[in-house]
């Protein structure tokens, strides 16, 4: 029961948050509504007893990805609600055509009674008060290898970008 | 869950609640006290004895006085941004384990807002929260002196915020090897400080298992991070009311004041963390049996607070002593110094650490 509430006033949030971010005219405005979508999504998490990647939802995205996201519109100042010409001018249509045509899926499934993904349940109490070692024993253990590969996966591309972005002017 | 079991939920939560605003006020005042002190002053001293109740005055004027609105601000968010100041920073104390857990009627009441088992996590995700009050009053100032505050406290923020969590890291991975697997709890970590360092060497048989001797680096990064994340002096070029005008430049009222006190509980809780990870949390001498029962039961809360101010003071301290940094000294002890320091001591100390539990590698 509980759940169900929260799970219906989470999804207004995460899909309000969606619309904003397509339909503000003001750049920082479609962050936020990022960020809500993000928040929201994170307590749907909370809820399936997800605690370790709710809190990592939080940290990365909404605490580091959507600060930067607000920062590079402050910084380069587009925050004012302009009129941007539009460089896609069939996108819309397009757009429009996708969303119907997936509201009619989804509408189809539902009549016909379509197994949706199921509930989560708790096979073992233990378990909501031990989410980090439940993730971080097969993370450091089984798939220690692929893990440690993403790792240094991310650290490329970072000093990549940084080699890219970086140099020096002869003449400075 | 008995009835008995949510009025302790309730009574830990308000008691934490009511601890931050009391030594919250006591801050404000003492700070000035402080300062006033190291500067050959003699600070407040009409309100109350030695001026005690100052802040309750100041709070009580700024309660009166008109939240002037600007008329080119974006008002929803002008109006939101000094709560979601606030919010983070009471949030941030309740995962702060303040005293040993007290039995009540049979039931036992941990001192402590929440024992989340992500604590840690927790604690970093609602510190990062803390950004959005004040990029959002900077740019919802719709004035050119916020929104450039407001930039200069994000970049800030965020270069800090790393630091502090990769001190925190090696926190964690020694703890993990203080006991039966690692912990994000805080009320785990503080646990594992009781006792001494005896088994090491009995040498040190008198010095107590607190982190912070074999940690002392990410102390120190950690005390240097969290003064830069609570935008303190010397690392205060978010607010420089004197030169550079900070974000609430207009911020006026109830509403101004809702920073400065977010501001203050953030300086108590980022004290009261360091405690907790590094010097052992409420863990000190109970005399159990020499003195009363309630006395023992209280101690461990004197302890935890007379730690905490140990390092609310070195805030007031370094207050006093060092000039504002530049900002591009700030950036470049943050990205060039205190990281690469954070990240060696990580290494370093997790190979230590590997090799007394697991031995050397080739064997």
């Amino acid at each position: 029961m509980v759940e169900a509430v929260v799970f219906v006033l989470m999804a207004v949030g995460a899909l309000g948050g969606a619309a904003i971010v397509v339909l503000a005219r003001n750049p920082v405005y479609s962050a936020l509504g990022l960020l809500g979508t993000l928040f929201s999504v994170a307590v749907l998490y909370v809820v399936q007893l997800a605690h370790t990647v709710a809190a990592v939802q939080v940290i990365v995205y909404a605490g580091a990805v959507m600060t930067l996201f607000l920062f590079v519109i402050m910084l380069i100042g587009v925050d004012r609600a302009e009129m941007i010409e539009e460089s896609l001018p069939w996108q819309r249509r397009i757009v429009l055509t996708i969303g119907v045509l997936v509201v009619i899926l989804a509408g189809t499934l539902t009549v016909s009674g379509f197994d949706w993904v199921p509930a989560a349940t708790v096979t073992n109490p233990g378990v909501t008060s031990g989410t980090v070692e439940a993730i971080a024993r097969p993370m450091f253990t089984g798939w220690v290898l692929a893990f440690e590969a993403t790792a240094l996966l991310l650290t490329i591309s970072a000093a990549g970008s940084i080699a890219l972005a970086h140099y020096r002017r002869r003449d400075g | 869950m008995s009835w008995a079991e949510i009025g302790l939920v309730v009574l830990r939560v308000v008691l934490t609640f009511g601890l931050l605003l009391v030594v919250t006020v006591i801050n404000v005042w003492a700070e000035r006290k402080i300062l006033a002190d190291m500067q050959n002053r003699i600070g407040p001293d009409r309100a109350g004895p030695w001026g005690i109740l100052q802040t309750v005055a100041d709070g009580l004027k700024l309660f009166f006085k008109e939240s002037v609105t600007p008329r080119r601000v974006e008002l929803g968010m002008f109006l939101l941004a000094p709560f979601l100041a606030v919010v983070p920073a009471f949030l941030i104390f309740m995962m702060v384990p303040w005293g040993r857990p007290v039995v009540i009627g049979g039931n036992e009441m941990p001192l402590q807002g929440a024992d989340l088992n992500i604590g840690l996590l927790f604690i970093l995700a609602m510190s990062s929260l803390a950004v959005y009050a004040v990029i959002l009053a900077g740019w919802s100032s719709g004035s050119k002196y916020p929104l450039l505050g407001g930039v200069r406290a994000t970049a800030q923020a965020i270069s800090y915020e790393a630091a502090m969590g990769l001190s925190m890291v090696a926190v964690v991975v020694f703890t993990a090897t203080q006991g039966e697997g690692g912990t994000l709890s805080l009320s785990e970590i503080v646990t594992r400080q009781s006792g001494n360092w005896g088994d090491i060497s009995p040498l040190f048989a008198w010095v107590p298992r607190w982190n912070v001797f074999p940690q002392i680096a990410a102390f120190v990064i950690f005390l240097i991070a969290i003064v830069a994340e609570t935008n303190r002096a010397p690392f205060d070029l978010v607010e420089a009311e004197q030169e550079i005008v900070g974000f609430h430049a207009e911020y006026s009222g109830m509403r101004f004041a809702m920073f400065f006190l977010a501001e203050y509980v953030n300086i108590f809780s980022m004290s009261a963390i360091a405690a907790t990870l590094f010097l052992g949390g409420w863990n000190g001498p109970t005399f159990e049996g020499v003195v009363p029962g309630l006395v023992s039961a209280l101690l461990p809360t004197v302890w935890f607070l007379a730690k905490t101010y140990a390092i609310v003071f070195v805030f007031f301290w370094v207050r006093a002593t060092l000039p504002r940094l530049r900002y591009d000294q700030l950036m470049t002890l943050g990205w060039k110094r205190l990281i690469p320091a954070a990240v060696v001591w990580l290494v370093v100390s997790s190979v230590v650490m590997g090799w007394r539990q697991f031995g050397p590698p080739w064997s």
